[in-house]
């Protein structure tokens, strides 16, 4: 069987893997890495969204093979190791953008790289366009993209503290 | 006051508990979940919505690589149907048609992904591959999708035992008062619509496993399941006859439920069954494809109004009929939901007199439907409030003053309605000019004329609603049919230390019950919140409990809780009057202090609970160690949540494109324990309700195929298609349970596809449209637009 | 999904040698629509050739009055490329559109260009720009290239290498997307070039097609006036459950119109 070499969260791991083996798969089953979830079969969702180098990608539509030699950043990968959580992290629980958590960690990841490729900052509407990619079912959203519009002011250092979600 | 921990009680928007789990990728899902030595199942399921099975070879695939086992219906002969949990009788008294649900096919097929064999392999691959070589001979026989078609003459009969299709006629009020009120008319309104059917789309796709323990002859079931304990006992006691105590059911973090995760499914039996059979544990998880064509859909009805007014615009009477898909077979609550969850919800915010409905439920060749949030009460309020509006504009009156003048005032609870509910409060005129203010209702013609200006088409919709949600009691729904109670159990264990553990019998999949019922602890018995722990979801755990749906766990699951801790603090009073060598009734408790009253002699709450596990100095002859209670809570009545939605939609009349541009939600859900967590709910029900009115709809073809059977072809909200919801309450106490909570879980869904659609109608009024039935697509406005177009072109 | 074996060569030769011993070997690059394919089971491929080792068929350069873009240009990249950006703008915004972040970050031009999913943005710029579709063997006209849905002139083992767009005067693309897959239900590409002014549908019918009537209306006068009185016919349309080939007939009028404004 053919073999992978990759970098999930800062450790390599080589892995055999068949020809079909998606990225997920060798995530979840392999590495037993399950945060990322799986949650369609159209590359529709998002909820298996994971950055590879630097860039978010449905780990669902995307060969582990095809992934050989990347950096993969996971859900599990975020916070620092002093268990302190992403600013995207915090923000998220802090506007209660998330209910069942099931979308959730597709949702952060794209929403860091979202925020990342908008350096002046979005609008509430470019948020919401640039969450194409990821469906959440409970939330209706609204506090989802007020988390990313919070976050992305710590992200780009216009603010040192996350702002608290009005009471 | 002594509070110890002011900020996490009732009425804080605690940040949730369970976030940080699901934040940084630990949430347990039942996929997540692998047991060792663990097989992998795969489900065979009809590619034809309407066949007989003349064979099944699976001799080939038997042999292929990793195959364990193959089994079809024909291996199951002793385990009995997929039961139903709610008999409804006929008109003429008779019960309805319950024909077999067997847990693999047996005989027949009845809809697109109807389950007919399952392989058992080393891995999900190997078994897929193997299913792929069974070879099934079907003889494919005509089929039957919609209701209207499958009770018309002739039509292929879904079981052979239930010739034309009619699970049950029923009704309830009284026709002969019902006919007298029209005759007395001076207008009638005649309505008739559609209920689109749904798919209910949990972001996490239904899985179980099933795990067989040869030493202790023990089955567990690990299941996305919203109430477990419901499971063990019509699994383990109508299917597979294995006593509750050798069986065990967990469900873990599951991933959204909206009611599609109420029901027991054949899966769930079927790993089950099939993991003792091959003596490991067996895991089946359904892919989006799967979900779309077994879980079981939402809504589906076709209905018939007549709305009775006197000169005055009051409401004399409504008669309804009702046709409600069931599907292929009947889920676990599908009956209930067009009867005791809709019909009796059809008086609404009215001082309706008569009310009179009938419905008939339908067998067709589709996915079985049952309960989807808010189940049977959005179908009433989507039918009533586009029918009041429909009212208003064919009498001339108001839209809002007609609602006021038939609205049941605030001195009129408890009102009996004239189809069995009684409200016990509600103040539908507060809820209304909130809303109201809140949208900006006065100064909306001004917003239609500058939207025109910019070439837009804009209008406004309002849905005042009331719905009935904490289903109960049980004596009363086992008099209507309900085979199970609708009770709930709560635990409250506290610890030599102090800290708490709840064992409840609800289940959290999403709406935060780890915070909010932990709140109900941190403000009953000031134990701070980190100290507080919920456990749900593992009947080898809890006592018992009845799960989550119909916005029941505050109302029926916290005030279970508040039974339990009652009966805490009378024990830790007890104790404390020892120690401090008090008599008890002068012994106050208030929030993690005891002090004798009138006196500054104080026990903590920590020096009471140490007492009661390391009792020395006890009063062991009246008082037995320990301090960990139960209460079963059954409750006196439904709880009633009401208000008004209002929406603010725009339209492109260039492509049809409604864009929602404002939507107010002012809502009476009672007592709020987390105003975060009730916005939160409230608004994912709104865009569920908004992807209902717009987007949203489960097609079948005549043949019975899902048109719309991924998200290719289904709508699913996305962040852009739905607006920023504005949430607000206004409080009116429940009265008989001790929280005075009511439940928010449903009411987004219920009140707002009507508020939507009667926006859609509004900004289309100068076309002369009178109703437009969801999901009010582009293609389907534009259709309108270019129709009214073309007339004025004649 | 079905096992097959796979390769990662690095040269185009090497791609092209095992692509034409093979005719049930299958090329990917973003793999943003096979995936989901094979997933489906809709395929069976024996091997699986990623291209994505492929220096040759990376890159996006301008060679005078030419926008070269290699294959392998992800719609991200053609989306961000100050290069696209000042020479044909119209590119860059639809690339920005296509599928979702996700997508635009694996998915590439030719991978789309080859499949000719009716549906899919690019082939409508490639068409209604006149451009050049560059392979291992020949150059191909985008006139002779779509043959109609899912079909182009490759041939099996041919290996589209890059893509030249001969800059125009002025371009607009605007579409309206299937809600659901947000694939485009009807989209129009409005180009005026050195060799006249190319109108092209996509979406609404089963694979991309000129519209002569409003090629002729604008070449008289490019305005958003010109078009929006031409009625495209709906016979040959798509219809399905989102909306009928009289609804997207209808919409090609209302994007053409938009392509022009947006085209300036």
């Amino acid at each position: 069987m053919p073999q992978v070499t990759l970098t999930v969260n800062g450790t390599t791991h080589t892995a055999e893997v068949e020809g079909r083996t998606l990225l997920v798969e060798l995530l979840r089953e392999t590495l037993r890495l399950t945060g990322t979830h799986v949650g369609c079969d159209t590359s529709q969702c998002g909820a298996c969204v994971v950055h590879v180098d630097g860039a978010s990608v449905k780990s669902c539509t995307i060969l582990a093979l095809q992934a050989n030699g990347a950096q993969v950043t996971t859900i599990e990968g975020l916070a620092k190791a002093d268990g302190a959580l992403h600013p995207m992290q915090e923000a998220f629980r802090e506007y209660h953008a998330l209910q069942c958590g099931f979308c959730t960690p597709g949702m952060v990841m794209s929403a860091i790289d979202l925020v990342q490729k908008h350096p002046d900052g979005m609008s509430e509407k470019e948020i919401r366009e640039g969450l194409e990619g990821n469906l959440c079912r409970c939330t209706g959203y609204h506090n989802i993209v007020k988390a990313i519009a919070a976050a992305q002011d710590v992200m780009h250092g216009r603010r040192a503290e996350l702002a608290p979600a009005a009471e | 006051m002594d509070v110890v921990t002011p900020f996490e009680g009732i009425g804080a928007s605690v940040r949730r508990k369970e976030d940080l789990r699901f934040l940084s990728g630990r949430g347990q899902y039942t996929d997540d979940i692998n047991r060792p030595n663990q097989t992998y199942a795969y489900i065979l399921r009809s590619p034809h919505a309407h066949a007989r099975i003349a064979g099944i070879d699976f001799a080939a695939a038997r042999s292929m690589p990793g195959v364990v086992a193959i089994f079809t219906g024909a291996d199951m002969p002793d385990l009995g149907g997929i039961p139903c949990g709610w008999q409804i009788h006929n008109k003429d008294g008779s019960p309805m048609a319950e024909p077999m649900h067997p847990v693999l096919a047996v005989g027949k097929v009845r809809f697109v992904g109807d389950a007919v064999a399952v392989v058992i392999a080393e891995s999900r691959t190997q078994a897929k591959d193997a299913a792929e070589a069974i070879n099934v001979d079907y003889d494919v026989l005509p089929a039957v999708a919609g209701v209207e078609a499958a009770i018309a003459p002739g039509a292929p009969n879904v079981h052979d035992d239930v010739p034309g299709n009619v699970c049950y006629d029923w009704h309830i009020g009284d026709s002969a008062v019902n006919a007298t009120a029209f005759a007395g008319a001076s207008k009638v309104i005649e309505f008739d619509l559609v209920n689109n059917r749904l798919v209910p789309n949990a972001m996490e796709p239904r899985a179980a496993i099933g795990d067989f323990d040869r030493t202790t002859d023990e089955y567990t079931l690990f299941t996305t399941s919203q109430n477990p304990h419901v499971i063990r006992l019509l699994m383990g006691a109508f299917v597979l006859h294995l006593p509750e105590h050798k069986l065990r059911v967990v469900a873990p973090d599951v991933g959204g439920g909206f009611g599609s995760k109420i029901f027991h499914y054949a899966e769930e039996a079927i790993v089950t069954w099939a993991a003792g059979k091959v003596c490991r544990p067996v895991k089946w998880t359904a892919d989006r494809t799967e979900s779309f064509l077994t879980d079981a859909h939402g809504r589906d009805h076709v209905t018939k109004a007549r709305l009775a007014l006197d000169a005055n615009g009051k409401f004399l009477a409504l008669h309804v009929q009702t046709l409600a898909n069931m599907g292929a077979y009947l889920s676990t609550f599908a009956t209930s939901v067009p009867t005791y969850l809709y019909a009796t919800l059809l008086s609404g915010v009215y001082t309706t007199p008569t009310v009179y409905a009938e419905v008939k439920a339908v067998f067709t060749n589709t996915v079985p439907v049952d309960a989807y949030r808010g189940a049977g009460r959005p179908e009433a309020t989507f039918l009533l409030e586009r029918l009041v509006d429909v009212a208003a504009r064919e009498t001339g009156i108001d839209r809002v003053e007609i609602r006021r003048r038939n609205f049941i005032p605030a001195d009129a609870f408890p009102y009996q309605t004239p189809v069995a509910l009684q409200y016990d409060s509600g103040d539908y005129k507060a809820t209304l000019d909130m809303g109201l203010e809140a949208a900006g209702w006065a100064e909306f013609e001004q917003r239609r004329a500058e939207a025109k200006a910019r070439g837009k088409l804009r209008g406004i919709g309002i849905s005042t609603y009331v719905e009935a949600c904490g289903i109960a009691p049980s004596a009363v729904v086992g008099s209507l049919g309900a085979r199970a109670g609708l009770y709930e159990v709560g635990t409250i264990r506290v610890h030599p230390t102090g800290s708490v553990t709840v064992l409840t019998g609800t289940h959290s999949h999403g709406q935060g019950h780890e915070t909010t019922l932990a709140q109900l602890v941190t403000d009953r018995l000031g134990v701070p919140l980190a100290q507080v722990d919920i456990v749900h979801g593992d009947t080898a755990k809890i006592p018992f409990g009845m799960g989550t749906y119909g916005s029941r766990s505050l109302a029926v699951g916290g005030s279970a809780m508040v039974k339990a801790m009652d009966k805490i603090v009378m024990k830790a009073r007890k104790i404390a009057a020892h120690l401090m060598e008090a008599s008890v009734e002068d012994v106050e408790f208030d929030r993690g202090t005891f002090r004798v009253a009138g006196t500054d002699k104080t026990k903590s709450w920590g020096e009471i609970a140490l007492t009661a596990y390391v009792p020395h100095n006890y009063p062991i002859e009246e008082l037995e160690p320990g301090l960990d209670e139960t209460a079963f809570y059954d409750p006196k009545n439904f709880t009633y949540p009401g208000g008004c939605h209002i929406c603010e939609v725009e339209i492109e009349p260039e492509t049809g494109q409604v864009t929602v541009v404002n939507f107010t939600a002012v809502d009476d859900v009672g007592r709020v324990i987390n105003p975060m967590i009730v916005e939160g709910q409230v608004q994912g029900g709104v865009c569920q309700g908004i992807g209902q009115a717009l987007l949203e709809s489960a097609i079948y073809d005549e043949n019975g195929q899902l048109l719309s059977a991924s998200f290719m072809d289904y709508q699913m909200p996305r962040a852009e298609d739905l607006p920023p919801v504005s949430v607000a309450t206004h409080t009116t106490l429940c009265t008989h349970n001790p929280l005075g909570v009511k439940g928010c879980g449903e009411v987004g869904a219920i009140g707002s596809p009507p508020a939507v659609i009667n926006a859609v109608v509004d900004a289309l009024k100068e076309y002369g449209v009178r109703h437009i039935e969801m999901p009010a697509t582009p293609a389907k406005i534009w259709n309108i637009i270019n129709a009214g177009h073309k007339l004025a072109a004649e | 999904m079905y096992d097959f074996a796979y390769h990662k060569p690095t040269s185009v030769a090497d791609a092209v040698k095992i692509l034409s011993a093979d005719p049930d070997a299958r090329p990917i690059s973003g793999g943003q629509t096979l995936l989901p394919a094979l997933k489906h089971r809709l395929n069976k491929p024996t091997s699986v050739v990623d291209l994505s080792g492929i220096a040759e068929l990376k890159g996006i350069k301008r060679n005078g009055d030419t926008l070269v873009i290699g294959a392998l240009a992800k719609h991200v990249e053609v989306s961000n490329s100050p290069e696209v950006k000042a020479a044909i703008p119209a590119l860059a915004m639809m690339a920005g559109t296509i599928g979702d972040t996700q997508v635009r970050n694996r998915g590439t031009i030719g991978g789309s260009v080859a499949n000719n999913d009716p549906a899919a943005d690019y082939p409508s710029a490639v068409l209604g720009l006149g451009a050049t579709v560059v392979t291992d063997k020949r150059r191909i006209a985008a006139d002779d290239f779509f043959q109609g849905m899912f079909t182009t002139a490759l041939e099996p083992g041919e290996l589209l290498v890059a893509i030249e767009f001969p800059i125009p005067e002025k371009a607009g693309y605007a579409k309206m997307r299937n809600p659901a897959s947000r694939y485009v239900m009807a989209g129009v590409f409005v180009a005026k070039t050195t060799s006249g002014v190319r109108v092209v549908v996509n979406g609404a019918g089963p694979g991309v097609f000129r519209q002569a009537e409003m090629e002729k209306a604008l070449s008289a006068s490019w305005s958003e006036a010109a078009v929006a009185g031409i009625k495209q016919s709906a016979d040959g349309l798509n219809g399905d459950i989102h909306g009928s080939a009289e609804y997207r007939a209808h919409l090609v009028t209302v994007m053409a119109k938009r392509a022009v404004a947006a085209a300036g």
